[in-house]
């Protein structure tokens, strides 16, 4: 039997979950599929971990035992709630995170933005105001110190439950700010999310281990969050530029460390081990843009973290964010380039361009930019040669939240794709007010306990009845079909939900990037780049 | 009671003013935050129609950047007029609450239209009932905005109480203080509707009220409900900026200063102080991987990698 409503009161209770989820509650796919009941979590890890909020656990809690242990648990908390208050150690956030605890007017108007809260059938716990009307009353009371708190503010027992499910709820967001989009005031609950993740990792020390030990912290340690040094990352782009070269017919090499470049290419380095071709891709155009003049020079830096653009600190960390983008900054300042240009990963567009913006002293801001634009300019030149009866066949765009809702870049790739795709057609809705894919914030690459039940029925939901609409007139496994999903994320997510669902054998659809469109439309390449038959 | 409620005005004027330059204060003291803006940016020119801004060019920062102030204008005023977002996306809702601020603005109108009959008075053009001329003009569309405000306000007020109390999800993240609010506003304008109907047709003791504010030449009224009127009015106004509905005006910071704020820093000299100024701040966050201790700053806390404390590279 589901929950669906829950009081805001009920977080701090003592009960063994807040909420299920349940099947029948889920919003209706345009598919027949039967959903399978929620994935176990195990016994040692309900025992250990607090696995209290819903039918899953993404933030791994130590469970706090005794009654000294959740004292001290809540304590920590506070004294973290209490430093995101403060000037010095959140001047990052502080405006946005203190007008939206002040001004939010409580009319839910918000709430149907989200198509996490959509998706699960409207489950109040998902509602984007349910988490920040927690942690706003908890604030008022205990660090604002409002006289009269309950009566103004409303109430809230502050028991080790509630602090538990908060840290928990702010990992069931994707941090896609599309209810920020909608409110009437200009507060922004995607950004409570963030910021009580913060809490969680800058103070507590409670981190998702993808993000954190897996992520960023490897990425300070080895270069990459894929573990790759800059010894394995050149042998693998080296290996991925003969392959590439002798499938295509397209002779290239990708230059490194060059000193004076125009541009340093920053890649998510995940795009190497799993979308080689992504990569090459990148490097066949940037090649052709360099032949036919439009660009002067382009290099990869093999510097610490320098080949891979991932920041996962922007989901949860400012300071392993700062640590990220400054090993970024360097290497560009270290060669001396004209620009960074971001490859196809949104996260990494949003972190270097726009919020390193006023974090980086001047002398480290060399400029930034996405690679969409550029791209736009090559396919547009008129310079190099396509030919889009190779595209011919139906593609549509999901939109990355991190570089269009987040930073306005909208229309250079749809230029592309209207250029080289005679099939192309659009989701509703899209561009500036699309819907994430579900992994954004993270999500993408966590498969621990039933985490892809979650992130596959419940946050990916929407996309998938998205896309499929958007191919309402091509349905079925005899036309294949193209999910350009420029962002590696995205992909990532894109993917997994196409596997739960069956969608390659149910409905022929296939998802890359954009710029493996490009290459297979040039007619400087062999026919045939995108590898229909390697899909099915 | 005519001293009371001259008191009370003057009191709620100066908590008023006082509270909203506060408000403002305090948030221009905030340290500059990073760029969090969400597009649409309204002010991006011809891009704004598809959600675009400036960083769709290669090599923006060499662009000239176009700004457009009607583009603002263009989302604000139905925004704020027509309370264009909750008609979009909450439509039964946008029932109630349009009537209440569009209540309010019409109040506001009112409120000016006073002041402006009081100012002609004291400037010797008559403004007693009967008068002609632009004085007659004022008189009767005083007499018509007012009542039109009172009632859309309470009505507005009236209907988003009801809705608070019967939509579970609504009552869900209501507290007291919003049902405390919203019966304040009720008593208020009703007294004022009663007030109106029954001793001050052509709000001509109102216009005398305000006309004695302005010049401190006190007039004394006689009816005890008139003076309860202007107490309620005037706790009312001091109220407002009091509570979370300062965001009829802290809204402008929202959306100019956050949602908005997409401005680049191109060696900008104030925003490069700015920064220097939040990265001198220390650092006392207690997790481990932080490396703080109070004392470093988030210079030395960013610059220390905790995988490799000594900086080497990897092998
Ligand atoms: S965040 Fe905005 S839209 Fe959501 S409840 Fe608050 S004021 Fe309303
Ligand atoms: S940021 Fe996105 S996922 Fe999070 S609450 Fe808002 S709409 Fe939902």
């Amino acid at each position: 039997m589901s929950n669906k409503f829950v009081r805001i009161t009920d977080i701090s209770k003592d009960t063994p979950q807040l909420a299920h989820v349940d099947n029948a509650d889920l919003m209706p796919l345009p598919i027949d599929v039967e959903e399978p009941a929620w994935g176990e979590i195990s016994e040692a890890t309900r025992e250990d971990f607090a696995c209290i909020l819903d039918d899953t656990a993404i933030l791994p809690i130590p469970k706090p035992k005794t009654p000294a242990e959740q004292k001290a648990f809540v304590e920590k908390f506070l004294s973290g709630m209490e430093k995101l208050f403060t000037a010095e150690n959140n001047w990052t956030f502080l405006a946005q995170l203190v007008t939206t605890m002040d001004h939010c007017a409580k009319c839910n108007t918000c709430s149907q933005a989200c198509h996490i809260y959509e998706a699960s059938g409207e489950n109040e716990m998902y509602r984007p105001t349910y988490r920040t009307e927690v942690f706003r009353r908890i604030y008022k009371k205990h660090i604002k110190g409002e006289m009269w708190s309950d009566w103004r503010n409303g109430k809230i027992d502050l028991t080790w439950q509630a602090v538990a499910r908060l840290g928990e709820l702010a990992y069931r967001c994707n941090l896609c700010r599309r209810c920020a989009q909608t409110c009437p005031i200009g507060a922004d609950n995607g950004l409570v999310a963030r910021e009580i993740r913060k809490i969680f990792s800058q103070e507590m020390g409670i981190t998702t281990p993808e993000l954190h030990k897996n992520g960023s912290m490897l990425q300070l340690k080895s270069g990459s969050s894929t573990n790759m040094n800059s010894l394995v990352v050149k042998d693998n782009m080296e290996f991925i530029d003969e392959d590439i070269s002798e499938i295509t017919g397209y002779e290239y090499e990708t230059p490194w460390d060059v000193e004076g470049a125009e541009i340093l290419l920053i890649h998510n380095a995940g795009e190497i081990l799993a979308w080689p071709d992504n990569v090459g891709a990148f490097g066949i155009i940037l090649e052709a843009a360099k032949k036919a003049g439009i660009i002067r020079s382009w290099t990869l830096s093999s510097d610490l973290a320098a080949y891979d653009s991932i920041n996962y600190g922007v989901f949860y960390d400012d300071v392993q964010y700062a640590r990220t983008a400054l090993l970024h900054a360097n290497a560009a300042k270290k060669l001396n380039v004209d620009k960074i240009v971001l490859g196809e990963c949104g996260h990494a567009h949003k972190a270097l361009t726009v919020i390193a913006d006023r974090v980086l002293p001047q002398e480290l801001l060399t400029p930034r930019e996405s690679c969409f634009p550029l791209l736009r300019e090559i396919v547009m030149s008129g310079k190099i040669d396509f030919d889009p009866s190779r595209n011919d066949f139906p593609v549509t765009i999901h939109d990355p939240c991190n570089v269009t809702r987040l930073m306005g870049i909208i229309k250079p790739q749809r230029d592309i794709v209207k250029k080289l795709c005679p099939q192309f057609r659009e989701m509703v809705p899209h561009g500036v007010h699309n819907y994430c894919c579900g992994g954004g914030s993270g999500f993408a690459i966590m498969t621990r306990n039933n985490i892809p039940d979650w992130r596959h029925k419940v946050a990916g939901r929407k996309k998938l009845t998205q896309i499929l609409d958007a191919f309402g007139d091509c349905r079925g496994p005899e036309t294949p079909k193209y999910v350009c999903a420029p962002c590696s994320n995205c992909k990532g997510q894109i993917r997994d939900i196409f596997d739960r669902y069956e969608m390659k054998e149910k409905e022929s659809l296939i998802y890359s990037g954009l710029v493996e469109l490009i290459v297979n439309a040039m007619t400087e390449v062999k026919e045939g780049f995108i590898k229909w038959e390697d899909e099915f | 009671m005519s001293i009371v409620a001259y008191l009370v005005a003057y009191t709620a004027i100066v908590v008023f003013l006082g509270a909203v330059f506060a408000r403002i204060m305090a948030y221009k003291r905030l340290p500059q935050h990073v760029r969090w803006e969400l597009y649409p940016v309204a002010h991006e020119a011809k891009r704004a129609e598809w959600g675009g801004g400036y960083l769709e060019e290669v090599d923006w920062w060499k662009k000239k950047r176009e700004v457009s102030l009607f583009g603002e204008m263009k989302v604000m005023i139905p925004e704020i007029l027509l309370l264009k977002g909750v008609w979009e996306h909450n439509k039964s809702l946008w029932w109630v609450s349009f009537p209440f601020h569009f209540g309010l603005y019409v109040l506001a109108g009112f409120a000016g239209l006073l002041i402006f009959g009081a100012i002609l008075h004291a400037a010797g053009i008559s403004m007693f009932p009967g008068a002609g001329g632009t004085a007659g003009l004022m008189i009767a569309v005083t007499s018509i905005v007012g009542p039109v405000g009172f009632v859309l306000c309470a009505v507005g007020a009236l209907g988003l109480g009801l809705r608070r109390l019967t939509n579970i999800e609504l009552r869900n993240y209501s507290s007291v203080g919003h049902y405390f609010n919203l019966a304040l506003f009720l008593v208020t304008v009703s007294v004022a509707l009663y007030t109106w109907r029954t001793v001050d047709p052509e709000f001509h003791t109102m216009r005398g009220f305000v006309y004695s504010l302005l010049t401190f030449k006190f007039i004394k009224f006689e009816s005890s409900l008139f003076a309860t009127q202007m107490i309620l009015i005037f706790v009312l106004l001091a109220y407002i900026p009091l509570t979370h509905m300062s965001h009829f005006f802290m809204k402008y910071f929202l959306w100019h200063d956050i949602r908005w704020g997409d401005e680049p820093n191109i060696d900008n000299p104030e925003t490069n102080r700015r920064i220097g100024e939040a990265l001198g701040q220390p650092v006392s966050w207690a997790a481990e991987h932080i490396h703080a201790d109070g004392k470093k700053n988030w210079v030395e806390v960013a610059s220390y990698n905790p995988m490799r404390p000594d900086g080497s590279e990897p092998e």
